[in-house]
């Protein structure tokens, strides 16, 4: 409520367009589910990636009859394509979190326009990130051993390994969002009951609104439900890639077994989130002409996230160089001469191109509010943190400590099917999601209006 | 509670009730069936097995296509016809118990205690030469071959081709039945068949009449051979060898008047010279006597550490052991040995380049200081006339009698070409009516200028048999097949390289009903049904007449020798060499044409053990390509992989190329035995053929040989890309610490480095003080020769699984043991070391924690145990593994199907299936195999009791394994050692098999000069 005062004040682009009273913003917003007929381009966009999607099935089919041998992972490189994805993914989901908890505790209203659909990015890129961990085990109908069950083995997980840790990291995490996001979604859902006219949608609706009245004891409760599940919420966006930073940080591989790891892993968790929502948030606005509701501001302030999480990375590759020399450690300082001079030496030069280089141009007032640069920025950035878990998993594994066991990396067709698969899942996700549920939280739209503010006398 | 026991029987009545009538039904069917010989409802399958395919599928056991699968190594496809095949086996046993009664032992065998192995000796024939061994036998199934420990050939060492051997026994590509042109037949058809032209055949004494072996050092053989010449006096048995001995038999010739044996007295030997010879690798006769013999002589500590210097074309183990090697094409071998002579004041030599010449003045005069205690060894390969020069040197050093030792000759016949080129003439004029080929496999191996295989082809021979394990080039051009028994199936005997007879002793009966080499012998002598036991007995019945056979007999079954049949040595004195007739120094290109170290000659082509098996140089599987020198890489601008194309002779063969740290300059290598047509479903394809260059005039060294980029790529599979310790941004890792001898003894603990404190980790220690047996391994890098008997050895007790060529090349291969080899220095001439690699067992195993299931653990011994059971494949562990010893199962490598390879399996451990990690676990089955023996004594298990296998195997003593806990055991003593250190140490892994550091002898004289000196 400062904020919005202060807004007042300070000549700076608005969080939500002119001219909008509480029954626009609700029209708008609802209508795109609830009127806006299909058109041929959602259908074309989804149909390819529903496309894409059943790829990953087909993939993962084969991997299931034949086994992990028909990816490219292997001795020395155990992990490959799936652990890289897995972590790219999980760290894509990270900005939504943040986004939704920890700026709504920090009440940095102007988030309210994105929080809806980057938790919903969120879900869906956990969604993603958990198919990996499944499949990439040798076997993978066994994979439930990772859990903590009783059974009649009376074996537990070992709990010393990162492993099982990611199993509670991932698995809290995809249940906190999911709540945190169906909660945030029942006072619309409401909404939309109450407006749409197709009886089955107006049940599904009704049975998803959980009886939502709006009476003042919803209200109160509500908020505390979700002040409490944000507060929940916040600690995992540094958690869960703290701990999947673990799963390198605790292994003894060169390149591995780093300190920097937890901070510069949830930096570049957050770097990649944004640039996922950018990506996402851009030709949705246009495409729906919500240019009202995420303006120019949201872009320039993600924009200004992914400038600063990107110099944390920055400073993560400089230390982990730096700690090469200095250990005086000769397996540390070949893994950081490899990386730079070794087969894949390229993609670790292109990995510092995306990720420090060219975003630096976010310095740069213009570019940084011109939505088309920003959109393709954010591309890089993607490719470059997914470089970055890469050189990371497989440039590190591929020559560690015995000469004799070095060896390379190449991904077969399988692991593209399924990399790029899960690319259509979400995708598919992402168009189903704007046509059913409202894409921008309509009642947290309307706090932002100056008619929601509590006038004190 | 009454009531409800009624209420609950009534339904259990009535139950009864609803079974029986059906049982009854099930009963009268199953009168009717016996009644008509066999189920009824089978009638229509009993029609279709009279068509032709159902008897013949009857005999073959696998579907017409099974045997002649000409595709590589395709697992699907493979599936695809077994699974057809098991299915179609379902039908024609229709239940899964026999009808007839069975029942198990009432009275249980003497000795025989089911999970309880027993021990058989026997003798494995490789070129003639026999190797004693002892097989472990499960349940009447041979599983595993060791050496035979007493006996001196072997003292419990083996070589790699029998340890393999095992799996060739097994191998569902061996021809299982008697054709005739592709077709089914009985022994009995055969014998008709043969029998009327036979006895025609004694008319004509024999006149066209032609049998062809390979060679042979069977006693009765030759006794039976004799009796054949007899019958048939103008018949001719014809032995050829492809890459046998005869140059050995024809130097001795030349030196002595006489073929002789030479056999060499390693421990003796201060100072050994190899001229080419790869002395301490499988294929060369003795090898695995002499390994231990050159072994023992290494131990810096002893005071008397020999010096080995080595002059080769192309780099072998034996080279990399050398203390001072010197690469030089075979050709000027020659030279050299007469250079050499000539240094040590017999006869006169050419003079030699100034580096041959340094070379040739420091070894004279180390040999010279050590009279009576040195030994030159030439290579089988040499030309008689180097063998003849060498066996004067070794005379004019005093050697012989002391260090080198002459007996009569263990082959009957070396089986040079001369009598198959008879053969090949014979048969194209027409004169051959008859033609026997007894095993070998001519078509495919012959000198490419005989044409057998065309003479063969286009002959009117009107009965051509073709005696052997496989169907193979041979086969295919014979009108008969007799499928061969196996050696560990058949009676046999045979000579070992000091003359000692083994009696080979069957493990089981034949799998396929086949016939042995003295069974076909004994059916030309017309003899035709004397089983092979009366024949091999009646031999020796003959040789020791007299009440006690039986107690001598059941004597050299037990040891596994024949009392006192070793050679006496011979006192004979060597010719003053001829005058020189070495050739020029020419400069063209010289090819080599070796056996191959992991297949020989061709002859183990369908054995996937060997096939896989890393070359020790190379670290090549699956393929052969042509080995070729830095330098001359370079001038010609071909670097590996590039496909050449060799002429030679005016015949071509393209193949890739290699390029080899170390191999003599204006040299190449092929090694022999690959390119086969038709070897199995393993080994056809595989490789290239080089007997098409080969020529009868220069079967092992030719020369104007050229080499042509062929242009395009062709991939190869090694097991290890890297073969230095130094990185490619100039760092060096000490993972093999070496010294000079008197480095060492400056500085004995050079190898240790300082190594964190133990309590430096997170983890509470575990108190491994306080248990009874705490293992451990020591590797003794000195004495290790990178011979590979361990990974075979490994490879057959662990049932490891044989991945193919495409899996090798994605790094995938599953040995739980392999050698590492590192070069170091000059790339022309580089120093190479072995390092056996198994699981190091860490005290702190960074695989253990993070396992998230717990799959992999320690054992209160400090074992790091796998649970597979338990194994979910994250693969976690092999990453966090800093020695990377562990293999992971990324498809279905192991063949579930395939009945014999099922009777193959060790019994006390798992197969491992898809998705499982697996690794070394330091034959965890056999530590509680003696736990369990030991525990009934109540006592401890001793020192020296319990063997890995990789221990049991190794010829050179070089793996010790034992309890740690007890400082008297052997490994204890070893790793008090200051030599002793532990691979990677500074990562605080605490590994329990540690290593001996290797320390080099070189000469004082020479290593002055050399460039490299090495440190560790």
């Amino acid at each position: 409520m400062d904020n919005s005062t202060e807004q007042l004040k300070v000549p700076r682009a608005p969080v939500i367009g002119p001219g909008h009273t509480f029954a626009t913003i609700t029209d708008k917003i609802s209508s795109i589910v609830l009127t806006r007929p299909l058109s041929n381009g959602w259908f074309l966009g989804f149909g390819i990636a529903f496309l894409l999607m059943n790829m990953m099935l087909f993939a993962i089919g084969y991997l299931f009859v034949r086994g992990t041998g028909i990816w490219g992972v292997t001795i020395p490189i155990g992990w490959g394509f799936a652990i890289v994805n897995f972590v790219w993914w999980i760290g894509i989901g990270h900005a939504g979190t943040l986004i939704s908890a920890i700026l709504m505790l920090l009440r940095q209203s102007w988030r309210n326009s994105i929080n809806r659909f980057a938790e919903a990015m969120t879900l869906f890129a956990v969604s993603c990130a958990g198919v990996f961990p499944l499949i990439h085990v040798g076997r993978p109908w066994l994979a439930y051993w990772l859990f903590p069950y009783p059974n009649s083995m009376g074996v537990w997980p070992q709990f010393r390994s990162p492993l099982v840790w990611d199993v509670f990291a991932v698995s809290t995490y995809a249940t906190i969002s999911a709540l945190f996001w169906f909660i945030g979604l029942v006072p619309d859902l409401a909404t939309l009951r109450d407006r749409s006219e197709n009886r089955v949608a107006k049940m599904i609706y009704g049975m998803l609104a959980l009886g939502w009245r709006g009476s003042a004891r919803h209200w109160a409760r509500y908020e505390t439900a979700y002040l409490l599940l944000a507060g929940l919420a916040t600690p995992l966006v540094l958690s869960v890639h703290t701990v999947v930073s673990f799963d390198f940080a605790v292994g003894i591989v060169p390149g591995w077994h780093t300190t920097i790891f937890p901070p510069y892993f949830v930096a570049g968790a957050i770097y990649s989130g944004f640039a996922m929502v950018l990506m996402l948030a851009i030709p949705i606005r246009k495409i729906y002409g919500l240019e009202d509701f995420i303006t120019d501001r949201h872009l320039q302030n993600s924009a200004k996230v992914m400038l600063a999480t990107g110099l944390i990375v920055a400073y993560g590759y400089i230390i982990e160089l730096f700690m090469g020399w200095y250990s005086g450690n000769r397996y540390e300082a070949f893994t950081m001469w490899n990386r730079m001079h070794g087969p894949y030496a390229f993609y670790y030069w292109m990995l510092w191109v995306c990720n420090i280089f060219v975003p630096q141009v976010l310095w740069i007032r213009k570019l940084r509010t011109s939505p088309l640069w920003l959109f393709l920025i954010s591309g890089v950035v993607l490719v470059g943190m997914w470089l970055e878990r890469f050189i990371i998993v497989v440039v590190s594994l591929h020559r560690d400590f015995l000469t004799s066991s070095w060896g390379m990396y190449y991904p077969t067709r399988w692991d593209w099917m399924t990399y790029i698969g899960t690319i259509g899942m979400f995708l598919a996700a992402i168009f189903l999601f704007v046509r059913i549920l409202p894409m921008i939280s309509i009642f947290e739209m309307r706090t932002l209006l100056p008619e929601a503010e509590v006038k004190h006398k | 509670m009454k009531m409800e026991e009624q209420d609950g029987k009534q339904p259990e009545k009535q139950k009864q009730e609803e079974v029986c009538p059906g049982k009854k039904e099930l009963a009268l069917d199953l009168a009717t069936a016996q009644e008509t010989q066999g189920p009824e409802f089978w009638r229509s399958l009993q029609e279709l097995a009279g068509s032709a395919e159902f008897r013949d599928m009857m005999h073959r056991e696998f579907p017409k296509g099974a045997s002649e699968w000409v595709d590589t190594v395709s697992r699907r496809g493979f599936m695809k016809l077994m699974g057809a095949s098991l299915a179609m086996a379902g039908m024609t046993a229709c239940t899964k118990q026999p009808l007839e009664p069975i029942v198990p032992y009432v009275k249980q065998p003497e000795e025989l205690v089911p999970g309880r192995p027993q021990f058989y000796a026997t003798a494995f024939l490789l070129g003639g030469y026999a190797s004693p061994l002892l097989v472990e036998s499960h349940m009447y199934r041979p599983t595993k071959i060791e050496g035979n420990d007493k006996h001196p050939a072997s003292l419990g060492g083996t070589d790699v081709f029998s340890q393999a051997s095992i799996l060739e026994m097994y191998d569902p590509d061996r021809s299982q039945t008697i054709t005739y042109l592709g077709d089914v037949r009985t022994w009995t058809d055969f014998l008709n068949a043969v029998r009327g032209p036979l006895s025609v055949q004694k008319g004509l004494l024999g006149a066209g009449l032609r049998v062809l072996s390979r060679a042979s050092s069977s006693p009765t053989l030759a006794s039976q051979k004799a009796e054949f010449l007899a019958t048939y006096p103008m018949a001719k048995w014809v032995v050829y060898e492809p890459a046998g001995r005869d140059n050995v038999y024809a130097g001795a010739e030349q030196a002595f008047g006489q073929p002789l044996e030479t056999l060499y007295k390693l421990d003796g030997a201060d100072v050994v010279l190899a001229l080419d010879a790869d002395f301490l690798y499988a294929g060369f006769p003795g090898n695995t006597r002499y390994i231990r013999d050159f072994a023992q002589r290494r131990d810096p500590d002893s005071g008397h550490m020999s010096r080995l210097y080595v002059v080769e074309s192309t780099p072998t183990s034996t080279g990399a052991k050398a203390d001072q090697r010197l690469p030089l094409r075979a050709v000027d071998v020659e030279g050299l040995a007469r250079g050499l002579a000539a240094a040590l004041g017999v006869g006169s030599g050419a003079t030699l380049p100034a580096e041959q010449q340094a070379f040739v003045t420091a070894v004279a005069k180390d040999l010279q200081a050590h009279r009576g205690a040195s030994l030159v060894v030439a290579g089988d390969h040499l030309p008689p006339a180097v063998h003849a020069l060498v066996h004067a040197i070794n005379q004019a050093l005093g050697n012989a009698g002391k260090t080198v030792v002459y007996t009569d000759p263990v082959l009957a016949q070396a089986g040079d070409a001369s009598g198959l080129k008879d053969l090949v003439a014979e048969i194209r004029g027409g004169k051959v009516d008859q033609l026997f080929i007894l095993g070998g496999n001519p078509v495919y191996d012959a000198p490419a200028d005989f044409g057998f295989a065309d003479a063969l082809k286009n002959s009117s021979i009107p009965l051509r048999i073709y005696h052997g394990l496989y169907q193979n080039e041979t086969s295919d051009l014979c009108h008969w097949h007799i499928n061969e028994a196996h050696y560990l199936e058949a009676w046999g005997d045979g000579r070992a390289y000091d003359g000692t007879v083994s009696i080979v002793q069957p493990l089981i009966a034949p799998l396929y009903g086949g016939k042995s080499i003295w069974e076909m012998a004994s059916l030309l002598n017309g003899q035709s049904s004397t089983p092979g036991y009366e024949i091999i007995q009646g031999f020796w019945k003959k040789q020791h007449p007299g009440a006690d056979f039986e107690a001598f007999w059941r004597k050299a079954l037990h040891d596994g020798w024949v009392e006192g049949t070793a050679f006496t040595p011979r006192t004979v004195s060597a010719k003053a060499p001829a005058s020189s007739s070495a050739p020029g120094s020419e400069k063209s290109i010289e090819i080599n044409f070796r056996r191959d170290p992991s297949i020989y000659d061709g002859t183990y082509s369908n054995n996937g053990w060997l096939q896989e098996l890393p070359k020790p140089m190379t670290k090549m599987t699956w393929d052969n390509p042509v080995l070729v020198g830095p330098a001359m890489a370079e001038r010609l601008g071909l670097a590996s992989e590039d496909l050449v194309t060799l002429t030679l002779n005016g015949k071509a063969v393209t193949a890739p190329v290699w390029v080899q740290a170390g191999h003599a300059d204006n040299s190449i290598t092929v090694f022999l035995g690959y390119g086969r047509r038709r070897a199995g479903r393993v080994g056809t394809g595989a490789g290239f053929d080089m007997y098409a260059l080969r020529y009868s005039a220069t079967p092992w060294i030719a020369t104007g040989v050229t080499l042509a980029k062929a242009g395009g790529k062709y991939k190869l599979a090694t097991t290890q890309g890297y073969q230095t310790m130094e990185t490619p941004d100039g760092g060096s890792r000490p993972l093999v610490r070496t010294a000079s001898l008197e480095e060492y003894h400056e500085d004995p603990g050079f190898a240790r480095e300082e190594e964190p404190p133990a309590e430096l980790t997170l983890y509470k220690p575990y108190p491994y003080k306080d248990e009874p047996y705490a293992w451990g391994m020591a590797i003794d890098m000195n004495a290790c020769v990178g011979c590979n008997n361990c990974i075979v050895a490994c490879q057959s007790e662990n049932n490891i699984a044989v991945v193919g060529k495409e899996q090798v090349v994605l790094g995938r291969h599953m040995h739980w043991l392999r050698v590492d080899a590192y070069y170091q220095g000059d790339r022309d001439n580089p120093k190479a070391y072995f390092q056996p690699v198994p699981c190091q067992q860490c005290e702190n195993a960074p695989c253990e924690v993070v396992c998230p299931v717990g799959a992999t653990t320690h054992s209160s011994e400090g074992l790091n145990d796998m649970v597979y059971n338990r194994c979910v494949g994250t693969r976690y562990c092999s990453n966090n593994c800093p020695y990377k010893v562990r293999r992971f199962n990324f498809l279905l490598f192991q063949d579930l199907e395939t009945p014999q390879l099922k009777m193959m399996r060790n019994p006390d451990v798992t197969v491992r299936t898809r998705g499982v990690m697996e690794k070394c676990t330091y034959c965890v089955q056999r530590i509680n195999q003696h736990r369990i023996d030991a525990e009934r004594e109540d006592r401890l298990i001793a020192d020296g009791e319990l063997k890995t296998a990789c221990q049991q195997s190794c010829p050179a003593n070089a793996i010790i394994f034992g309890n740690i806990n007890d400082p008297n055991s052997q490994v204890s003593k070893l790793k008090a050692k200051q030599r002793n250190y532990s691979l990677l140490g500074d990562l605080n892994t605490r590994p329990r098999t540690t290593y001996l550091a290797e320390i080099r002898n070189p000469s004082p004289e020479l290593e002055g000069k050399a460039e490299h000196t090495t440190h560790g």
